[in-house]
């Protein structure tokens, strides 16, 4: 007798995200080990990926919680920096593999953690406030990390804000974190198949969690509070696991982010809220909610200039217009009005031409 | 004395904070929106200034007034173009977004025009200064031009707001948009008026703000335009005097801290007050608590 599989629909919907995401790993890997892709193209290829998990782990706060953050760079700094740290200390002391594995938990560790502390005042505040909260958030993170200097030596830990000196370590005694030097010497651990199978790691947690009865309760609440809390649901509670989670996902990009870069700065460049607003326009063009749409966002928008090199100049004006387009477009109720009307008369026209 | 020094540019960074968080929390209270794009605003302004008078070699004044003309054109365009459709969206986030979208395209625009050298802003302030107690305490000129000028603005705004009718109809819509709409207000025009007071408020802002920080980018008005808001929310969005000692206290405290803790830390504090503030008094120091509804 032959065993019938039932898929349901939306785990089949899951499946063609992972087999999306494999098979661009795919081709990618086919290209770059027949010496198709310029050496440029290549050093993109870790950044598409860890920017495509912070999408995922973005687009769970706004699309499925409906809390805009622009902090989420700040989470990523807090993993990077961890995990960093926790490689330096113990390169040499562990095996390769297992090493970066560690890291990798020490790294989500630490950001859900401060993703769980800045979540505590946070979510208590709404829509336009959270955001500049959690802006406020990101970019204290930043710049606490940008002016520490951390040491440690056959004494103990030295931390400074003021200057290297100031850290009075002994001359045999390793910098951590060189001020706004940031950290160097990590070792180079994360190349772009691990970066796909974390992608792929969080695709799976933030899927999972979404279509758990604990993701439904989150978008009641998203849908309407007041009415999810009239019906039992813990509504603090359950802001704070997807908050958390979400900045897990970010730290766990944050980890990607310092084990393939050669000096680690918590400069605007990498950790400003720049850098948030950049991940929330990958997942509003992705389309809110839509954690699929997210990773192609952050796929195609992170490649795009690269593959439009003429265009360059010109490519974050498009982007803006765009994005200002598209949400006029999506959200607007005169032309949400329009359009509807627009379509229902096409499809009336094409059942008169049939008949 | 060298603390009075500091304290006299923290109280003239505050000023300059004070005059765009007016901005920021009239639009705020009244458009009930947080445009992301008022920093820029700023940056807009400052360029305009300086083609006109560095480049065409225009008088400051007259400068600063085509900058105040073409900021306020540039706020009611943008408000018509990209926030008026998204007023009545279904989630609030939309607008945001899209003025986080205006944001990158003013900043962009900017770049693709100027480039992203920066630009040395020459002062509209030729006037060098007071000198206190036999030289002891020495203050620039720009600094009480920026302080008399941000309390002459809070005096208009403030008269503007309770003694006319226009800007009666600002505090009707604020408290309630649909009830001005039946005592006969014109809601869209209210809020247009607006938008055109904050962006000339915020041309008025860059040309002091460039004037004591001359290094001109596009992205000269994005921190100070966050800062702003920090200042409004501080002071209670919404409230004109609110915006005013927000203002003041954020800028006091963002140059103390530069001074006398760490010049790097400084984004830090400044931005740790906020989120205290809020913690303990979520509507901020002069604002009111509104009860929320079913």
């Amino acid at each position: 007798m032959k065993k019938k599989i039932n898929i349901s629909k939306t785990s089949s919907q899951r499946l063609i995200t992972y087999g999306m995401v494999i098979a661009a790993w795919i081709i990618l890997e086919i290209f770059l080990h027949t010496g198709l892709m310029s050496s440029h193209l290549e050093g993109l290829l870790v950044p598409m990926a860890y920017y495509a998990i912070v999408a995922v782990g973005l687009n769970l706060c706004v699309g499925i919680l409906g809390e805009l953050s622009l902090g989420h760079a700040g989470f990523m700094c807090v993993g990077a920096f961890s995990s960093a740290l926790f490689s330096l200390l113990t390169v040499g002391k562990i095996p390769d593999g297992l090493r970066f594995i560690l890291a990798l938990f020490v790294g989500v560790l630490f950001s859900a953690l401060v993703g769980f502390l800045v979540g505590i005042p946070v979510l208590r505040l709404n829509g336009d406030y959270l955001a500049i909260v959690t802006l406020a958030f990101g970019e204290i993170i930043k710049n606490i990390i940008n002016a520490l200097y951390l040491g440690v030596d056959s004494k103990g830990v030295h931390v400074s804000f003021e200057s290297l000196m100031a850290l009075n370590m002994e001359p045999e005694g390793t910098v951590l974190i060189n001020g706004a030097m940031g950290v160097t010497g990590t070792p180079h651990d994360a190349n772009f198949t691990i970066a796909v199978i974390l992608l792929l790691f969080a695709l799976v947690i933030v899927q999972n969690f979404i279509d758990s009865k604990d993701g439904r309760a989150v978008m009641s609440i998203r849908d309407n509070r007041i009415a999810a809390e009239s019906i039992g649901i813990p509504v603090t509670s359950y802001k704070m696991l997807a908050f958390t989670i979400s900045a897990a996902v970010a730290g766990m990009a944050g980890v990607v982010f310092s084990h393939n870069i050669a000096t680690l700065q918590s400069t605007s460049q990498y950790f400003g809220y720049n850098v948030s607003i950049m991940i929330l326009v990958y997942v509003v063009l992705g389309g809110i909610g839509s954690i699929r749409g997210s990773v192609i966002a952050a796929s195609v928008l992170y490649l795009l200039p690269e593959l439009l090199r003429g265009l360059n100049k010109y490519r974050m004006l498009i982007y803006s217009v765009v994005l200002i387009a598209v949400m006029i477009v999506n959200w607007a109720p005169g032309v949400i009005e329009k359009r509807t009307e627009f379509f229902d008369r096409i499809r009336k026209g094409i059942k008169n031409g049939a008949a | 004395m060298s603390f009075l020094t500091t304290f006299v540019n923290g109280l003239s960074l505050g000023s300059i904070y004070a005059i765009i968080a007016l901005g920021y929390t009239m639009v705020y209270g009244i458009a009930k929106m947080l445009n992301f794009a008022h920093g820029d605003f700023i940056m807009v302004g400052c360029y305009i200034i300086f083609l006109f008078s560095s480049n065409l070699g225009l008088p400051p004044f007259i400068s600063i007034l085509i900058a105040v003309v073409l900021c306020t054109v540039l706020g009611i365009t943008t408000e018509r173009v990209a926030y008026r459709p998204l007023r009545n969206a279904a989630s609030p986030l939309a607008v945001l977004i899209t003025a986080i979208g205006v944001s990158y395209f003013l900043e962009n625009l900017a770049l693709l025009i100027f480039g992203a050298d920066t630009k040395s802003f020459s002062s509209v302030i030729t006037w060098s200064g007071l000198s206190l107690f036999n030289g002891e305490l020495q203050i620039q000129g720009i600094t009480i031009v920026t302080i008399a000028v941000s309390l002459l603005i809070l005096l208009v705004l403030q008269l503007f707001v309770h003694k006319t009718k226009e800007g009666q109809a600002m505090l009707a819509v604020s408290q309630d948009r649909g009830a001005a709409m039946l005592m006969g207000i014109d809601v869209n025009k209210t809020i247009t008026l607006t938008f055109a007071i904050g962006s000339a408020l915020a041309a008025v802002a860059g040309a002091l703000l460039a004037s004591a920080y001359p290094s001109l980018t596009p992205y000269t008005g994005a921190m100070p335009g966050i800062k702003a808001f920090v200042a409004a929310v501080l002071g209670g969005i919404g409230s004109i005097p609110g915006a005013m000692i927000g203002g003041l206290v954020l800028g006091i405290i963002e140059i103390l801290s530069r001074t006398y803790i760490s010049s790097q830390l400084a984004d830090a504090i400044v931005f740790g007050i906020l989120v205290v503030v809020l913690l303990v008094k979520p509507t901020g120091i002069l604002g009111k608590k509104i009860q929320e509804k079913v």
